[in-house]
Order: C-alpha cells, then structure tokens, then sequence
C-alpha cells in the first residue's frame, strides 16, 4: 500500500507540470483513454459497460472520419478503438483508417497502424489488399524497423493471393546485413509455406542456406520451417540428420555464445526443437538412428541440473529415444528418466511424467508396472487434469482382464467431471473399450453402454449410438451370445422404460427405441401391446424431442402386430397423424396404415428376413424411368452438391450468364434437411452396412464444414484415438490359447506382489487396484520395439466388418489372434544375436528354424505397416522368436529384394509386359504372405498391379483383397478374385485405377484377409503411394480446339517457374523437358508462348498455357477440375526442379 | 505453433489478446470467456496444463499458463510446442515486461496495450517462437523506443500523463498490482 501512496507522491509534481507542457493539447485525447478506462472499472453491470463503449465507439467514429484530425491524434484513436475491440466491440470503422495510418503515418503511427491492422483483419479481409503496397514500399525501406514492421505484419497475416508480389523481396532480405532481418525474413517465408507450399519450392536452397547461417538466431528460426518439412516428408531431409546432429552437439556442448544461456543451459528452446526434428528424422529408420544415440546419450547426461527448462530438454530426449529406432542403452536411461518425472514431486512433471509414460507404454509396458504405485496415487489426485492423464495411460493398457476395473474408473470420472470436452472424449473411450471385449462380459457391457448413454447424453459423438447399435444388429460368431446380449439389453430398457424414462437423454432414447422396435420379439413372454404402451409413454413426455418421437414411431410401426397393440398404435396414429412435423406426420401416416390394414401387414412385415441383408439398389436404377421422363420435360440433369456449390460460388462472384438456374439450390437445402431423418440410420445398420460411414459421407454434402474438419476436428483426433486403439490392440491377449496360462501368469504375480512388501490397511487396498489393473501386463509385455503404431485407416478396416467379413478373416478388433511375443528383454537380446551374428548363427538362435526365404521378408517389412501375428508354433512355446525379432531389424539386405523384383516381374500379365511399370515395391509382408505392387501404364488406363507371394510352406486360403482410395476409384480387373495361392507361388491381382478428385499424391490403402492353414484368420494391412503423374497423359487436340476449351475452363493458376536452358530455345527445351516427363501434349509453339495440354484418366482436361517473360517461365494452367491445375503445378515444378 | 496468446485478469476482464489463427470476433470472445472459466477455477497447487478444449482446434491443443499476482498469462498451443519450454517462455516474456515497464503491474499493460503489443512481436512472431533472448528482446523494444524519442519531444508527454494518471487514485482498481516476478524457481 505504501508503494503506491509513494508513487502517487512521485507522480503528482509531474502530473502538476502538465499545464505548462506544450503537448498539453494531446493530453485530453490521452487521458481519454485513461477516462474511457476509469469509466469501464466503475461500472458494475455488463450493460452499463455496453452502454458506455458504444458511447465512446460513437465519439471515435466522428472523430476519425472528420478531416482535421491529424495523424497523431489519429493514432491515440486507434489505441482506443483497439481497446474497444479487446473487449469484444467492433470497431469496424475504424479498420480503413488503420490501414490508412500504416500507409502514411510516420515510423512510429506507422507502427501503430501495422498493429491495428494485424489486431483487426484476417488472411481473408478485403481491406487487406490496400496493404499490399503499403508493405511493398516498407520492405523496400532503408529504416530497418519499417522493414521490421512489415516483416512482422506480414507473417500475422497476408493474402494468398499477392504473395507472388512480395515474395522477392522478402526473399531478398534472407541476404540482409542485419541478423533480425534475415531472421523475421525466415519466419515470413515460413509462414508463406504453411498457407502456399506451392508458391516457395523455389526456395529451398536458402532455406538450406538459413540453416547454416553464422547466426544461431536465423539459424533456430530456419528449424520452424525444417520441422514442419521433416514432418510432411522426412524421407527427403534425412540427409540433413548429420547436420542436424552436428549442430545439437556444439549447442549441448555449450559451443554457442554465453548470450544464449538460459539459466546457464544453453540454447534450451534451440535444443527441443533439435529433439524433435530428430526423432522426426530417425522414426522406424535405423541407420538415421544409429547417427545420433550418441548426441542423446550426450544430452541425456549434460540436463542434470535442477532447473524447469532442463526437464523440458530431459522430456523430449526421452520422447525422442522412444520414437527412434530403440538402443537398449538409451532405453534404459529413458526409462529411468521418465521414473523421475514420475516420482517428483512436482506437480507439472508428475504430468509430464504421466504423458510420457502413455507414450511409451506401448512399446514397454512393463514401465507403467514399475509405477504402479504411483499411478495409482495419481488416480486419487485432487488436479483433475492429472487424473485425465492417468485414465489415458491405464486406456493404453487395457486388457481382457483388467477392463472392467478400468472401465469403472473411468465411468467414476465421468461423474464427477464437468467438462465437457473431456467427457465426449472419455465417453467415447468408454464406449470403445466396452465394444472391443462385449462377449466376455454380456451384461457388463450393457450396463456399462447405458451408463455411457446417460451420462454421455447429447453431446457424445453420434458415431457412439451407431456403432453400438451396429455391434447388436451384426453381432458375433455365436448366434447364441448373440442371441443373450440382445435379450439383456432389452430386459434393461424394458426395466428403464418402466422407469423414469423422461430423465434420459435423447440419443440414448432412440437407441432404446430403436433396440426395442428390433429385438423386444425376441423375448417371447413380452407382449407387444406391453412395450407399445411404454414407447407411447414416451411420446407423451413432455422433454422427448421431435427426432426421437419419430424414432419411437418408427419402432412402433415395426412392432404392430395385431391384438392388443393396435388400439395403442392407433390412438397414437391419431394424436400424431396431424403433427405439425412433416416428418412425425408421416411415420404417424404410415403406422396407421399399417394398423388398419391387416393385408399390408402381414405382406411388410419381414421379422424373419430381418437378419438377412436386404437388396437394395443403391443406384436407384428404377428411377431411370422417371428420370429420362423429366429429361425429356425440360428438368435440369443432376449436379453432384460440390459442383452445385461452385456454381453457386461462381454466381455469387460474377454472373455472365443472365439466366443461371435457380433449381440445384432448393435441391441442395433439401437433401441437408432431409438427413435427420431416422431412416436412414435403421435402414443402413439394419442392413449391417456401414453406417458411420454413410453418416459420413452424409455430413460431407455439406462442403465447407467437412474442409474444416479435416484439419482441426474429429478427423485429427480419431488419428490419435486410433493410434491408441492400435496400441491396446497390440497388448490385449484375448485370445483363448494363451489364456489360461496367462491367468496362472496373472495369478502369480497377483499373489507375488504383496508378498513383497507387507504394507498397512490402506496400502493393501491400493495394492489390491494395482494388481486388478495391471493384471495381464506382467506376463505379456508383447513389446513390439519397433513395431510402434502407426495411425492405420480405421475406416477402412471397420468396412471389411461388413457382412461378408464379420464372421471371419479381417475381424480384428474382437477375435484377431494377437499373440505376446517374449519381453522386450529377449528381444533386444536377440537383436543383439543378430547384430554380432547376422548370417552365421541363425539356425542356432531360432529353436524352429524357419527357411532362409522368410528371413529377408521379414527384413524387407519395414514399409509396411507391422502386424503382430505369429503362427501356432510360436504360441505354445515362449521362446525368443527370431523372425519378430527380425522384422524389426531395417538392416538393408538388397540383394534378395532385388531379385524378387526381378522374379516377380516376370509373373505381370502378359498384356501387360510391353508396357512401362513402375519399380515394384513391397507393400506388406508377415509370415505367410509378402505383397508387392507396381503400376502399369496403358494408354487409356492406369493398371495397379499386386503381387501376392505365399512365402510360408503351405498353402493359403480364402484370400480376400480389399483396396480402397479417397481421391481414387478403384476396380478389379479380374474376372474371378485369388482365393488361394500355393506354396511359394504367385498371385496377381490388377485394378484399374482412375481419378476422383486431383490430388498431388494419392494413397491407397487396403486390407489382405486370409487364413492360415490352421484355420485362423488373419489380415494385414498396407498402403501404396502414387503420384499424380502416372495418371496423365497427352490430349491430342489441335490450336483451334485449345482456344474453346481454354474459355470454357473455369479453374486455374499462374506461377513463374525456371526455365532449363538460356537462348532462343529455352522454351522449347523447357517444354520438350516437360513432355518428357510429364507425358504432355505440345500442341504449338508461338514466339515466346507455347500452349499444351494434357489429361488426367479419366477425361480430366487440363490445359497449359507458357510465356517465356524475363528469365522465367510464366505458366497458367486451367482445367474444369478444382485443384487440378495446383496439384499439376507442383508437378512441372518439381520436373523442372530436378533438371 | 502458438495459436493465441491471452492476457486477462482475476475477473475475466483482458488485458492484451493476440490470436495467431482466425477466429470470429465473436469466437474469440468466447475462447477468452471458456478459458478463463478454465484456468480460473484451478488452483496454484495444480499443475499449469490444460488440454483439450473443443475450441481452437479439437484435441491438437494445449492452455499452458502461468499465474501472476492479478493477472493470467495463457498460452493456446498446439502439439508442436513443448509445454516446459513454453512456461518458461511466459517467464521470459513477463521478465521482459518487468524490465521494459520496471516493476510492471496490471495498469501498465492496461495503459500500454500497445507497448505490450510491439514486446509480444519481439518474441513471437506470427504464432513462432522468434526470441527467447530478454537482452535481446529488450534491446529490440529499446531500439524502438529510441525512434519514438527522436520523433519528437512532443511524444514524451503523454507517456508522462500516463504514468500520473496511472497512479492516480482510479476507484475500484485493484491496489496491490505489481506483479511478482517469482525467482523462476518452482513451478
């Protein structure tokens, strides 16, 4: 208190001298501020507040529009209306006069016009454009902080669109004298990378050249860019892993001036983010690896002191050791590393300890057993954000055995936990957990299902309710279990209805009414009249929405039988039939229908024919009829919703035509709206299709939000949900040949652990939940070191559940034998076997020696996606395997892999030999099975070729190949699919592949189910990447043809590219250099301008057009296809790159 | 990558916001709304992490923030940035404010929201770490600084008005508002 009175005290004499000052004049337009604030603290209520801004916002607007203000006061207004936006008023007004200041103020107004503007605008702000030369003229300023202004300005926010204009001179400032030029210059250009790749290939010379800049400043700022690089495609920077190395190692060293210490660490910022590009560089890549274990080791060591930044280097070392290519020695030290993370005291490493812990115990469950205690302790936590992380960690760890205990805690946390967020994210966990082990445990799974749906309630994920009901409906091998769980589950909605079902959610309200309409004939005492009275119980519910009235009705259209229950559905028919909701108006119509006619009934009703899937004709072929009528009449022909869009984008832009249709619009609002309706969920999981992903391509009509959400919503999270899934999927062990001797194992250690230390009451009780939650880790460990998981395409895989599957070969999730291998200490050891004695000594390690053959398609596993199978062999003995051990090793043994490229070549399709293929590349492989592909090019197609080789000593069966693509169409050439390939022989498999939508590379990923000759099922697994060149071809068409295509195309792009040669013929070179490599088509050249045109299969027109202008190339491309002219862009970029 | 940086008070009320990535205006208010409802509700004993939240960016998202006296400083981040090395960034970044404001209380940055502004530039620039250097950070601030002076006398005014202002009697005001920059020892 004193304080202030004393500077209230130093202040007053200068406060007093005010008058006199000359700048007195400005003082009111400054205290105004002052006074503005001072009003804001007296008020009390929002609304005076509003009141008084709005009085204030009215004062700043007269005042900057008025003509006399000069810029010096116009700056104090822009400090107020900033102010004014803060707290969340627009000040829209203003915007234009920011830029204005920035535009002609001097450095210091400048300064606070730039700081407006980036407060104010964003990237797609109109007003931006005005910027453009504003910071055109600053770039090219003497004054280093106007350079600096713009810099800065610019890397806030900038158009996408003038980038080009400013490019070379940012470019230029990477050569700057001052280092904090050339370092803001970098970040710019970074941030020009992340909104426009495209537009900076050019540059990565400089970057490299950044990179090694005598400035550890720029330097470090140049690694934002690597990272982020490294991180789309570490392929390509592996060769700067020296570098990189080199550089952590002079940094740890301490190498760098004493100026960039920090609480004498050196560097810190600098060394994580080395760490992290690091283990970008060294994931599942060995020899990447082996280069920096010593730079590690060396961190690991040198982080010792006790300050907060030196446990943030520690942490990402230990994440880093993880990532890579494991070395015992490092492990370990991870490993206790993480152990002191975990002990401290500390609250924020505590958590960070926990987070590691989730991150590793993947690969090494046996670390989260050594901390058991401590886990426990922290389920306990009063932080709720620790108890979250502990959750996650024992979500990893689930196994058949300790599910429910964890389960429970979860629900426990769900209960009491208010945040929202977390409790979609834990319901949903919840709800996955639950699915992936329902036979065990039928009544748990229900139980615990509804206390998901209660709790849940509407907020959780719809895919939830789905899927559940999907798992019903489709059920499992046995018809009986089948037969059980549903019966269970209608018992309890029964005994819920009878209940207080208004209470419950509405989501979990359809499930049950949807359940009830399928299943409650299955329990033969429960007559229907009796379920027909509690459903329209629920109608009458005061809280029951629209949607689930309809869902209600739809189950009492499916259960009206006759008898009694018809008095019931006809009362409700009555109530409801003049419903103002269409759609409740016409389930009301059709079970009236139903109940007064007993002919339909008898003649709809399928109970029987339920169970089987239906027919239906998803190309609605038997409206051709119709449609060709309507054609005939005048209707407009069908647009897919996206080109609808364009359109209507292309309206809004410009209209040339005077009568644009106005039809596809009405269309397209009305398929949005018609979306809720039920149907069409109990329709597709009826027919046990795949209804999450229908919802899914149901959500993606509408365009934009589905754009959204693949960057930052669902889509990124179920990568990680994923990744974990795959996880828990490696370390369950439900399968029923390990588990009575892993429950002996689990016993044992159950009984081991408190004989070791005799602990108090309390303790006990903990001691009894650690052993029931870490039941199961102990004995299996299945540590896969290497094997870590990768986000593999759950979509895809939930497909192949469809009905043909279900019963057998890609089943992953419930009954996949997914089998322990040894501890990771016998890996490793016999890693090391391996690494002494390569070739030598192999018989002598693997007690079931295994042909030679297999080992070196074991060692060419390292693309693929891993899986975690063995054969029965190596199931009943618990030695060391040395195939997994193998698997793992990315030694590179060439000389096999080429002459299977050489033999499998010979098995391509004789139509298709004389044709140019790409290299054959293997795709996946695992003991009986080691698939490769290529892809041919024909004229008019792309053919994808897949070799599969049965590499294992007998034969296998039922092979079934799945491939699919989202950018692709994929279709089998074939008339009859493999079924079986013989031992050690040869199958080939070939699609047609054609382009949906453009993309730079595209991916295909696909599943290969087949079974052992043991009778097990088994699948892998894998993707193949292919680049948007293979799919182009020339169009031949002549100049005159060129010219109407080229005004009918709406969609391009212009850049400047280099040109190959100098002199007269550069042009020519350029674009005989391109139709070499791209397969275009030269149709003419003319001076210094040369037109060409290309198509991409099947029938995507692209045309070019190329002016030789000052050096550089000016290329602009057009095609009716969105994105197609940038994907085709990257490309002539990249081929006249490579030259 | 940094995607906002929140400055608000024991109240709610903010005090300097920089958002790294588009938001609505009306967004943005409620991100300050929902996490200072967040952070508020927690403890000093409790770790200085929060993840996920459902509005910037689904689960690839972070609040790493620091506690000071009146005030909160937040950092929204995504998975790329290291929580440790943010936290102590914040540090930085309040060490600095001491420095350029000497003694900074939660008037100064409501007064100087700019100056606050042209700090935040030196050290993070369009949602990248630029400098983690407070000499560095400062010289640039003071560079600046120096434009300013030789712009003009005039310009000293005001600044001078402020700070009497500043510590004038202002009525409902917290009082005891200098922020205490801890010894960066504990968390």
């Amino acid at each position: 208190m004193s304080d202030v009175v004393e500077r209230t005290l130093t202040a007053l004499p200068s406060l007093l001298s005010l008058d006199s000052q000359p700048g007195a004049a400005k003082l009111s337009s400054t205290s105004k501020l002052g006074n503005l604030i001072r009003g804001i603290t007296e008020l009390t209520s929002k609304h005076e507040e509003e009141k008084l801004i709005q009085r204030e916002l009215v004062s700043i607007k007269e005042q900057v529009s008025s003509p006399n203000t000069s810029m010096r006061q116009m700056k104090e207004l822009m400090v107020r209306a900033l102010y004014c936006e803060m707290l969340g008023y627009e000040a829209s007004f203003s915007y234009i006069h920011a830029i204005k200041l920035a535009q002609q103020g001097t450095a210091l107004e400048k300064r606070v016009g730039y700081l407006a503007v980036s407060l104010f605008l964003n990237e797609s702000h109109e007003l931006l454009l005005l910027l453009v030369n504003t910071v055109l003229k600053d770039l090219q300023s003497t004054n280093l902080i106007e350079v600096c202004m713009a810099l800065t300005v610019v890397s806030q926010m900038f158009p996408k669109d003038m980038i080009p204009a400013i490019l070379p001179l940012v470019e230029e400032k990477l050569n700057h004298p001052k280092e904090i030029i050339r370092r803001k210059a970098v970040l710019a250009l970074y941030k020009f990378y992340l909104i426009a790749p495209n537009q900076v290939q050019h540059i990565h010379n400089k970057f490299r050249k950044a990179l090694c800049d005598k400035d550890p400043g720029v330097m470090s700022a140049s690694l934002h860019i690597y990272s982020q690089m490294i991180q789309e495609n570490a392929e390509g920077y592996k060769d700067l892993t020296v570098s990189f190395v080199t550089i952590l190692r002079q940094v740890v060293g301490g190498k760098l001036p004493m100026d960039f210490n920090y609480h004498s660490v050196p560097a810190p910022w600098l060394q994580i983010q080395l760490l992290r590009i690091l283990s970008l560089l060294g994931k599942n890549d060995q020899s990447t690896s082996e280069i920096m274990y010593d730079v590690l080791d060396e961190s690991l060591r040198r982080a010792e002191m006790n300050h907060n930044i030196t446990y943030a280097i520690l942490y990402e070392c230990v994440k880093c050791i993880y990532t890579i290519y494991p070395k015992s020695e490092l492990l370990e030290k991870a490993a206790k590393c993480i152990g002191n993370f975990v002990l401290s005291p500390k609250i924020n490493l505590k958590y960070l300890g926990l987070k590691a812990l989730t991150y590793v115990v993947q690969q090494d469950p046996k670390l989260a057993l050594q901390h058991q205690m401590t886990i426990i302790e922290c389920l306990d936590h009063p932080d709720l954000i620790v108890k979250r992380e502990t959750l996650e960690l024992l979500f990893r760890i689930t196994n058949a055995q300790n599910v429910t205990v964890i389960v429970e805690k979860m629900l426990e946390f769900l209960r009491i936990s208010k945040d929202d967020y977390t409790s979609i994210d834990l319901v949903g966990k919840v709800a996955e957990l639950a699915e992936k082990y329902p036979l065990q445990y039928n009544e748990w799974f229900i139980e615990t299902m509804n206390t998901v749906f209660s709790v849940g309630g509407d907020m959780m994920q719809p895919d939830i309710p789905n899927s559940f009901l999907k798992l019903l409906s489709e059920g499992f091998d046995s018809v009986e279990e089948d037969m059980k769980l549903r019966l269970f589950a209608v018992d309890s909605y029964v005994t819920l209805l009878q209940g207080e079902p208004g209470k419950l959610p509405q989501r979990f309200l359809q499930v049950i009414s949807w359940v009830m309409g399928e299943y409650s004939c299955l329990r033969g005492e429960l007559e229907p009249a009796v379920v027909l009275r509690l459903l329209a119980k629920l109608l009458d519910t005061k809280s029951t929405s629209s949607e689930t009235k309809s869902w209600v009705l739809m189950a009492m259209t499916k259960l009206c039988e006759g008898g009694a229950g018809l008095s019931v559905a006809r009362e409700v028919s009555e109530t409801y039939g003049s419903s103002l909701d269409t759609v409740l108006r016409q389930r009301a119509q059709e079970l009236q229908h139903l109940s007064q006619d007993s002919d339909l009934r008898a003649r709809v009703r399928l109970r029987n024919a339920s169970l089987e899937p239906l027919e239906v004709d998803s190309s609605l072929s038997f409206l051709d009829g119709f449609v060709s009528e309507a054609l005939a009449a005048g209707a407009a022909p069908y647009k897919p919703p996206h080109q609808r869009q364009e359109e209507l984008a292309q309206e809004k832009a410009l209209s040339l035509e005077p009568y644009g249709l106005s039809l596809p619009i009405s269309m397209s609002s009305c398929s949005i709206g018609d979306r809720h309706s039920p149907t069409l969920l109990s329709v597709s999981s009826g027919l046990s299709g795949d209804s999450t992903d229908r919802s899914h391509k149901g959500g993606s009509t509408t365009l934009k939000l589905d754009g959204v959400k693949r960057v930052w919503g669902r889509e990124g999270y179920l990568a990680q949900r994923e990744a974990a899934e795959e996880a828990v999927a490696q370390v369950e062990v439900p399968s029923p040949l390990r588990s009575s001797s892993q429950q002996g194992e689990a016993g044992s250690s159950q009984s081991q652990t408190p004989s070791l230390t005799p602990t108090p009451e309390p303790e006990q009780e903990k001691q009894q939940l650690a052993s029931s939650l870490f039941v199961g880790l102990a004995s299996q460990s299945s540590v896969c070191l290497m094997g870590k998981s990768e986000p593999t395409h759950q979509r895809f895989r939930r497909k192949a559940r469809g009905p043909g599957s279900s019963s057998g070969a890609g089943d992953q999730i419930s009954d996949s034998p997914v089998v322990s291998a040894p501890s990771s200490v016998d890996i490793l050891l016999c890693n090391d076997l391996l690494d002494t004695s390569n070739t030598t000594s192999e018989p002598a390690a693997s007690p079931s020696p295994e042909p030679p053959s297999q080992l070196f398609h074991g060692l060419t596993a390292t693309n693929g996606p891993r899986d975690v199978e063995r054969t029965d062999s190596d199931v009943k003995g618990s030695e060391p395997s040395l195939i997994r051990g193998n698997g793992v090793v990315a030694a590179a043994n060439e000389d096999p892999d080429r002459l299977k490229d050489l033999c499998l070549s010979s098995h391509l399709p004789s139509e298709l030999s004389g044709l140019s293929h790409s290299e054959i590349s293997p795709l996946c492989s695992n003991q009986s099975l080691d698939l490769s592909a290529c892809h041919v090019h024909k004229d008019e197609s792309l053919v994808l070729v897949v070799f599969v080789y049965n590499c294992s000593d007998s034969d296998v069966h039922q092979i079934l190949l799945e491939l699919d693509s989202d950018e692709l169409e994929v279709s089998c050439l074939c008339d009859s699919p493999v079924e079986e390939v013989i031992s050690h022989g040869v199958a080939v498999c070939q699609y047609s592949l054609t382009v949906k939508r453009p993309s730079v590379h595209f991916e295909v990923v696909g599943i290969v189910s087949y079974q052992s000759p043991v009778g097990t099922p088994h699948s892998v697994q894998f993707s193949h990447k292919l680049p948007l060149t293979s799919f182009i071809r020339p169009l031949p068409v002549s100049t005159e043809e060129y010219g109407t295509l080229w005004l009918a195309f709406s969609h391009d792009t212009k850049q400047n590219l280099n040109l190959v040669s100098d002199g007269p013929e550069s042009l020519r070179d350029t674009l005989n250099e391109l139709k070499k490599k791209l397969q275009l088509h030269l149709v003419e050249i003319i001076g210094t301008e040369g037109i060409v045109a290309c198509q991409v299969l099947r029938d995507q027109p692209c045309l070019m057009h190329c002016r030789v202008n000052a050096g550089t190339l000016a290329v602009w491309l057009r095609s009716p296809v969105p994105d197609l002219p940038d994907c085709l862009m990257y490309h002539c970029q990249r081929a006249l790159q490579e030259h | 990558m940094i995607k906002a940086i929140l400055i608000f008070n024991n109240h709610g009320k903010p005090r300097m916001i920089r958002f790294y990535q588009y938001f609505p205006e009306d967004m943005q208010q409620q991100i300050i709304r929902e996490t200072f409802h967040l952070v508020s509700k927690r403890d000093d004993n409790v770790c200085n992490f929060l993840e996920g939240g459902s509005l910037i960016g689904g689960s690839d998202y972070k609040l790493i923030y620091r506690h000071y006296a009146t005030l909160y400083f937040v950092f929204c981040v995504d998975s790329s940035e290291s929580e440790l090395g943010i936290l102590d960034l914040i540090q930085v970044f309040v060490e600095t404010l001491d420095k350029c404001f000497e003694n900074v209380c939660e008037l100064d940055l409501i007064f100087h929201m700019d100056k606050v502004h042209y700090i935040l530039q030196e050290v993070v620039m369009g949602g990248m770490v630029l400098e983690t250097n407070m000499n560095e950070i400062v010289g640039q601030v003071e560079l600046q600084n120096r434009m300013e002076k030789s712009e003009g006398g005039l310009s000293a005014a005001p600044a001078r008005a402020v700070s009497a202002v500043k510590n004038m009697n202002l009525p409902e005001m917290p009082r005891d508002i200098n922020i205490k920059v801890p010894s960066l020892s504990p968390f």
